[in-house]
């Protein structure tokens, strides 16, 4: 029996380029000498693009998913063939993080139709008999600089039956109005998106008032593009009819890996949407928009 | 059988007296002087406080050498300034005790701030379970508890989870199963199946906890919080609000100590990681401990819903302190902020009642988001009015007055945190904020309950009028006059609105028409007005309750509440000559009809009387009052009573007796013993009590008289023994009128009372056959042999003093208690016959002597009656004679081996009375102590340091010439010789 694990030195796994990953390749090995026909680490990057199946065919998007994109590749041997000794044995290795020429480093994230992955994955080849052992894990990439910093944008906003779009009857809708703003709609990734609305009159009693993150996804390739919006997380920030003529606060943490800061490239964009979803006691909902810019500084 | 004799030696008690008396020689030296001086120091340094130097002197204050008489004289005091070791011991803690509560101070640096002035959340949870419950059908919607479903949510196995994102996304789906799968709603819970439900969800925290499905026990964290969002049950909701806030509390507890467990760290120089101190900054926390934390922040900020995104971050707040330092204030002003979304009024309240509540007890000194809390509340109060809550009171059919109790724990306990050391200033404006905002009933009355009565009571007007004015929107308004009552009660209220305040306050209470809210606010008011009004306003108010509560027979369903009115009066009026001034007071009690209460009533009062009636009572309106009340409470003992409840209500009794006297009229008083005998006669203890106060009453007597009794004060005297005389034998204990029978006839001799004293003893010996074996003393049985043996001691140094009566013979008290001793059925293992016969030997001894060793004032005794006749000396010696005789032929029954240690005892006792009281010159005597002595050195079972004391004092009597003790001590020298 034997076992492969990796650790890495730094906890939170957040390296910058140009950084060096530094950790241990822990092999531990019960019950006797380990023999192994060599360990290779590999460090990669890379972008992986899907097509939705809404914007292409089914088949087109099960055939036709992109060429993943290699941002980082850098193999390397930690252990010629040989044995290892019973017990615990600890590997250490470092690699500097630099891209593949012509390529940037973009910063970790978790799609649905757009994955940008990092991982170091470990393998032991082994004799006939056994198995190979492969170990893989992820590390985070974050910016190291970024040319565009966040900056104040307030953003005030005023929803009322008049300003909706798209509604046939508008007779049928309740009279309301609220009111509101948001901080900025250029915001650090790490900061919280910050804003109050206040409802000033409500005809009809209020269920819910919800802000909703929405990720906008573009791929891009030869026979065009695929553009789809899908919600990363609802936040409620209103329960039941709430008090009118006051301020309530409008928060929200942008959530680790499934987002990051906005990104735009020949082949994909990932942009960020805020919607405040207004809905009613007899669940007719009202939807606000608002493009939000991520940064990392 | 061979007889012996007693010779009684010859004594000059003046004599010896004289050669007791040690030669007095002035004194220079403090006895009690220490030995050490001490120096005293207040070390800084926290090791060694206290070193003692010994040619030093300090200037230390010695706490007992103030007020010392001794210290008057300088030369003592001088001498005096060593410590003593009581002071040193102080001292030494003093420094001790301020270096530990030092470091307890910055331990708990976060919860100094919070004295026992503030009223903390546990104190008031039991409180508020009980008042707020229901009969309705509840139902609890989680995942975690049917059966069926316990299994489901178990964590996934995580072997093949290989990178972050599987993980996250791992437990994201479980999250997203337990949102819409695995639910269930159970309905038609009664209360306490509910409850019981709530406790199961706070044991599966924990136990998902300890299997580290940490992700469970945030799903249940959250399913919990979920559950304050229902309002369905709206009169159980402050109670479920306990319930569940507790399952938080846990579960923040657990995140909190889970992450101080895993910031371990490495002290500089160490290898070995250490826990991190309990005062520790965010510079300390190691950063993995630090990313699991904001890992929980960032959980718990994704949790989409409201309400439990607001509880749980509150639950967790304290792991903040692992991040930065100044996170508190913002966290907690940005939460306070966020209550703001709650749109149920009853929920967003209680939500900043958690909020504050947490707030309080992690960062006391932040207090930025109390006052938000509040006006937010103040903001969102037009919301009671909205068609929404009004719709929930009609859907539960529930009345406003009602509802509006329901804010009360929760408002009570956010404006307890804001007036908790706030500022004058501060509590004024928020006050004025209220009386702006909002004037309404629910917020005054927990405004009264909050802040501190002190505040309110400055402002006791301001408060009738805003009471007043308020618009009571079906807030019950003697809720109101109550609070404000008990405000006023402990507080001082200023001299010139005291009057107004009362005529505005009753003016209203007088209106209430329900005797239950009027007597709730009656028993409040009465402690306000006992405590700063005369008599008069004190009758007035018992008359106006009287009034209010005959109708209908009202009071039958308040006796608790006019009890504890009772109770009030009483602690505050003390003068009992006042009390019972009152008119109503009487009949107040008067109002307590059933027995049971009634006769727990008069306890109230009689206890009250016997705590704080210091000096003697002797207005006749109190007694007659008191005796009644006396009367009632006798007479409720009954065959049933317990022991217990017959020994508290006598000493009550007692208790009262004593502190009756009428001075001077000392027939009156007897007179009072009298009746009192007349109506306590079932109590034991009572009739003891008085029969002590009848003889104490002669005894003053004969103190006024000094002695000399006129005709009129001895036929007082002689009443006062036939008083006894009577009372006595109606008690139900022998051994207690043995005691009786003997102090009585000694009070009687004193007395010049002849015949009675003789009556009192001879009824005494002819009792004492009937006392029994046993005596039942603090629940212990025991014999009663001690007792006796004791008793016939004391009872025989009377009898030195008492003249025989000329009717009958010589001695013949001492023979008919001899006679009655042999008669006794004494317990046959034991010698106290003897002992008793040993005993009479010396007494005997003392009688046969010229002039006794004690007299009783004009009263003459034997020797002086008989001035040593031979013809008494004659009957006194052949009943020595007999006496020895009995002895000596006791020590030779116990001849088996296992007696010895008796016979040995017995023995020495005897020798000493031999040596003590016989004359040794006599050669029949000393043949008698040389025997004993041999007896007993044979033996070798006496005690060898008491032989050589008898040996030693034989010594010094035979160095000094002593007739006799010179030829005993050769021979006992012999022997301690041969045996040392």
């Amino acid at each position: 029996m034997a076992t492969l694990d990796i650790r890495l030195k730094k906890v939170n796994k957040i390296y910058r380029e140009g950084d060096l990953v530094a950790g241990v390749v822990v092999v531990q090995s019960k019950g006797g000498e380990l023999q192994h026909q060599g360990i290779s680490l590999v460090v990669e990057g890379i972008v992986n693009l899907q097509l939705s199946a809404k914007s292409v065919g089914v088949f087109e998007a099960f055939y036709n998913s992109l060429k993943p994109i290699q941002l980082l590749h850098y193999p390397l041997e930690i252990a010629k063939p040989g044995r290892l000794p019973s017990g615990k044995t600890e590997i250490p290795f470092e690699v500097p993080l630099k891209p593949k020429a012509g390529k940037t480093l973009y910063e970790t994230y978790h799609g649905v139709f757009v994955n940008i992955q990092y991982l170091i994955r470990v393998d032991m080849k082994r004799s006939l008999l056994n198995k190979d052992l492969s170990k893989q894990c992820e590390f985070i990439i974050e910016y190291k600089d970024q040319e565009e910093k966040a900056k104040p944008k307030p953003v005030t906003f005023s929803i009322s039956p008049e300003t909706l779009a798209g509604v046939k009857e508008k007779q049928a809708i309740p009279r309301f109005k609220v009111k509101g703003k948001l901080e900025s709609s250029c915001i650090q990734i790490t900061r919280p998106l910050k804003g109050e609305l206040t409802v000033e009159h409500c005809e009809a009693a209020i269920k819910s008032i919800e802000i909703q993150l929405v990720r906008v996804e573009t791929c891009g390739c030869a026979e065009g593009y695929a553009k789809d919006a899908t919600e990363i997380q609802n936040i409620q920030i209103a329960d039941g009819d709430v008090c009118r003529n006051i301020a309530i606060p409008i928060y929200m943490i942008f959530p680790r890996l499934f987002t990051c800061p906005t990104l735009s490239t020949n082949n994909f964009k990932i942009e960020f949407e805020v919607n405040i979803v207004i809905i009613f006691h007899d669940d007719h909902l009202v939807t606000e928009n608002f493009p939000i810019k991520l940064t990392r500084f | 059988m061979a007889s012996y004799e007693w010779f009684t030696s010859r004594r000059n008690y003046e004599l010896e007296w004289q050669k007791k008396c040690l030669p007095s020689q002035p004194a220079t030296n403090h006895p009690l002087k220490g030995i050490t001086v001490t120096e005293i120091k207040q070390a800084e340094t926290k090791g060694t406080p206290f070193r003692s130097k010994a040619p030093q002197k300090a200037d230390f204050i010695d706490p007992l050498s103030s007020g010392d008489p001794l210290s008057a004289d300088g030369a003592i005091n001088l001498a005096f300034d060593g410590a003593d070791p009581l002071s040193r011991f102080a001292a030494e803690a003093l420094p001790a005790t301020k270096a530990r509560s030092g470091s307890e101070k910055k331990i708990s640096s976060t919860s100094a701030d919070l004295d026992e002035t503030f009223e903390p959340w546990n104190a008031k949870k039991a409180g508020i379970l009980a008042k707020y419950t229901t009969s309705e059908k509840l139902s609890i919607t989680t995942s975690f508890l049917s059966a069926s479903d316990k299994e489901r949510v178990v964590i996934k196995s995580q072997a093949q989870v290989t990178t972050v994102t599987d993980k996250v996304r791992n437990r994201l789906e479980q999250l997203d199963d337990f949102e819409e799968g695995s639910v269930k709603e159970m309905m038609n819970l009664s209360q306490q199946d509910y409850v019981k439900r709530i406790e199961e969800l706070n044991q599966a925290l924990i136990t998902a906890w300890e299997q580290d499905q940490r992700v469970k026990s945030l799903k249940i964290a959250i399913q919990c919080s979920k559950l304050l969002a229902d309002t369905s049950v709206i009169m159980f909701y402050p109670s479920k609000f306990v319930l569940i806030t507790d399952i938080l509390d846990t579960f923040g507890r657990l995140v909190y100590d889970r992450l101080l467990e895993k910031a371990q760290y490495f002290p500089p120089g160490s290898t070995r990681p250490v826990r991190l101190p309990a005062n520790f900054t965010p510079a300390d926390v190691p950063e993995s401990a630090k990313e699991t934390c904001r890992n929980w922040f960032f959980k718990i900020a994704s949790i989409r819903e409201l309400i439990p995104r607001l509880y749980v971050e509150c639950a967790i707040l304290k792991s903040y302190s692992f991040l930065t330092s100044g996170e508190y204030a913002d966290a907690l002003k940005r939460l306070a902020w966020m209550t703001r979304g709650i749109g149920d009024p009853l929920v967003a309240v209680y939500a900043r009642c958690y909020l504050s509540r947490v707030g309080i007890l992690v960062a006391p000194n932040i207090r930025d988001h109390i006052l938000p809390c509040f006006d937010d509340f103040l903001a969102t109060f037009s919301q009671l009015q909205s068609d929404s809550v009004q719709n929930v009171l009609a859907a539960q059919k529930m009345e406003m007055p009602q509802y509006l109790t329901l804010f009360s724990p929760a408002l009570d306990w956010i404006l307890q945190c804001l007036a908790h050391r706030a500022s004058d200033a501060t509590l004024t404006a928020t006050l004025e904020k209220c009386r702006q905002q909002c004037n309404n009933a629910l917020l005054l009355n927990s405004i009264m309950s909050a802040f501190q009565p002190q505040f309110i009571a400055s402002r006791a007007t301001l408060f009738t009028e805003m009471i007043r004015e308020c618009e009571d929107q079906g807030f019950p308004k003697h809720l109101l006059q109550q609070s404000l009552g008990r405000c006023l009660v402990v507080a001082e209220t200023p001299e010139d609105q005291k009057l107004s305040v009362l005529n505005e306050v009753w003016k209203s209470v007088v209106k209430l028409k329900n005797p239950g809210d009027y007597i709730t606010c009656a028993e409040v008011w009465i402690e306000f007005v006992v405590k700063h009004f005369g008599k008069r306003e004190v009758n007035k108010i018992l008359a106006d309750i009287i009034k209010h509560m005959t109708p209908d027979r009202a009071f039958e369903d308040h006796y608790g509440r006019l009890q504890s009115i009772v109770s009030k009066i009483l602690t505050h009026m003390q003068d009992f000559s006042q009390v019972f001034s009152l008119d109503k007071f009487l009949p107040f009690l008067d109002m307590f009809q059933r027995e049971s209460i009634k006769v727990e009533v008069c306890k109230t009062v009689l206890e009250a009387f016997c705590k704080y009636q210091q000096e003697m009572v002797n207005d006749p309106v109190v007694i007659n009052a008191m005796m009644f009340l006396c009367k009632t409470i006798h007479d409720s003992v009954n065959a049933l009573t317990l022991d217990d409840e017959k020994r508290v209500i006598a000493s009550l009794l007692s208790g009262f007796i004593r502190r009756v006297s009428f001075g001077r009229d000392f027939e009156q008083q007897l007179s009072f013993y009298v009746e009192a005998r007349a109506s306590f006669s079932n109590l034991d203890p009572v009739l003891i009590t008085l029969i002590q106060s009848v003889n104490s009453l002669s005894m003053e007597t004969r103190r006024v008289v000094k002695g000399n009794h006129s005709r009129k004060t001895a036929a007082f005297v002689r009443a006062c023994a036939a008083y006894s005389f009577i009372t006595i034998p109606s008690l139900q204990s022998v051994y207690a009128q043995l005691q009786l029978y003997l102090q009585s006839g000694q009070v009687a001799l004193l007395n010049q009372c002849f015949s009675q004293a003789d009556a009192f003893f001879k009824t005494a010996i002819s009792r004492i056959p009937e006392l029994p074996n046993t005596l039942e003393t603090d629940g212990k049985v025991r014999s009663s042999e001690p007792f006796l043996l004791e008793y016939i001691s004391n009872f025989v140094s009377t009898l030195l003093v008492t003249p025989d009566s000329p009717e009958a013979g010589v001695l013949y008290l001492l023979r008919g208690l001899l006679n009655v001793l042999q008669d006794y059925t004494w317990d046959p293992s034991s010698d106290a016959r003897i002992i008793a016969y040993v005993r009479v030997l010396a007494a005997l001894s003392a009688f046969s002597q010229e002039e006794y060793l004690y007299h009783v004032d004009k009263v003459d005794a034997n020797d002086a009656m008989y001035g040593s006749d031979p013809k008494f000396l004659a009957e006194v010696k052949s009943t020595t004679d007999t006496l020895t005789n009995q002895v000596l032929s006791h020590l030779k029954t116990l001849s088996a081996p296992e007696m010895e240690k008796r016979k040995i005892t017995l023995a020495m006792d005897f020798l000493n009375t031999v040596i003590a009281h016989s004359d040794l010159g006599n050669p029949a005597m000393g043949t008698l102590a040389a025997n004993l002595w041999a007896l007993i050195q044979r033996s070798g079972q006496a005690d060898a340091k008491l032989m050589k004391r008898l040996a030693s004092y034989v010594q010094s009597k035979a160095s000094s010439g002593e007739r006799g003790f010179q030829s005993l001590a050769s021979q006992l020298k012999l022997e301690v010789g041969s045996t040392v």
